[in-house]
């Protein structure tokens, strides 16, 4: 079975008014690199939410590999919120240890791997290293879980030019035929190349879900260039 | 490191004609061994995937060849090489004329500022 995630009817409402998710029905295939794209409170923190378990769904489902959100696919999949969720008075090498404690699927050798190449320092304490840093390592910790669906929320938002280029060829390197990877970003342009398909997400519902390149060859633009065009405001 | 790629095109296409020149060039020689697909794609900063498909487009066409055991290599075919550095260079020339005649410029101009240029 080469579906990873189904999603069928997915609406998640608030009240009467307040829809942040309405009638999503989509399925992504194991073994590519999509990006989640929409304007702000376009749901995709909200979809992002519901894929974790975190969130319930008002209607319709969700399937991961074929199983609701719960204990099994938390397990398989590996999320980076946007906003840190980690112990800031805890040492980079505690994390370590706190991961390989919390998840089975955790290589805690490519971890130590990655931030020796970054240059940091596993013994220092989250809170004295600077946001980027802590982006960095917050998304090594992530990557270095061997899951099914890595879900990343913003990951390159704060960091400068370079650090964003490792990051991204850290995600190229990581690329896993039997899983995939879930970008929810707003640098397009930064992105796209990394990109196989692209998900627009206008109001909670699915606006368009297609390859770049079909994007490109179709628009004769660019994915970002395209995006302007249709969320112009 | 991350290879210049235009934003309003397809990738994958971009990539074949950056993989073909490089064989033409003879940066990959005739017979030469290639990098794996994601060694490739890392260093030019693009989705593996496409990656693949580029490959799989020079496999096509037969420039590239794919051993079970050894992985891919360029073709030994001097003659296929040969006829595609032809056929660009034609592609080239003709752009390059096109952009003469809107200048204006005569065949015998053309023909001199080319001997000008090339000694």
């Amino acid at each position: 079975m080469n579906d990873l995630v189904e999603i069928v009817g997915l609406t998640k409402a608030y009240d009467a008014r307040n829809i942040a998710v309405n009638n999503m029905t989509l399925t992504l295939p194991k073994g590519r690199i999509i990006g989640l794209l929409g304007p702000n409170g376009s749901g995709k923190t909200t979809l992002i939410k519901m894929m974790n378990g975190l969130l319930v769904p008002t209607q319709g489902s969700i399937k991961i590999n074929g199983h609701f959100p719960g204990a099994e696919t938390k397990a398989r999949v590996a999320y980076l919120p946007d906003k840190t969720y980690l112990n800031h008075s805890q040492k980079v090498s505690e994390l370590l240890v706190f991961y390989q404690d919390f998840y089975q699927d955790f290589e805690i050798d490519k971890a130590k791997k990655m931030l020796e190449n970054l240059g940091i320092d596993p013994s220092s304490k989250m809170k004295t290293l600077s946001k980027g840093t802590k982006e960095k390592v917050q998304l090594i910790l992530v990557m270095s879980r061997n899951a099914d669906l890595y879900i990343l929320d913003e990951p390159i938002a704060g960091v400068d030019p370079a650090a964003r280029d490792y990051i991204l060829k850290t995600i190229i390197n990581n690329y896993n035929p039997e899983a995939s990877i879930i970008l929810a970003t707003h640098l397009i342009g930064d992105i796209e190349s990394v990109l196989d398909e692209v998900i627009f997400l206008r109001y909670g519902q699915l606006v368009l879900y297609n390859s770049v390149d079909n994007i490109r060859e179709q628009q004769g633009k660019s994915v970002d260039a395209y995006f302007r065009e249709v969320f112009a405001c | 490191m991350a290879w210049e790629l235009d934003s309003d095109r397809p990738i994958y296409a971009q990539l074949v004609e950056r993989i073909q020149m490089q064989i033409i060039s003879g940066y990959y020689p005739p017979g030469g061994k290639l990098p794996s697909v994601r060694d490739l794609a890392t260093e030019a900063a693009v989705n593996p995937n496409t990656m693949q498909k580029a490959f799989a487009e020079l496999e096509r066409s037969g420039l590239i060849i794919t051993q079970r055991t050894s992985g891919r290599t360029v073709t030994e075919d001097i003659g296929m090489i040969g006829e595609i550095k032809q056929e660009l260079a034609k592609e080239h020339l003709k752009d390059f004329i096109e952009k003469m005649k809107e200048l204006g410029i005569t065949k015998e101009e053309i023909l001199s500022l080319i001997s000008e240029s090339v000694n």
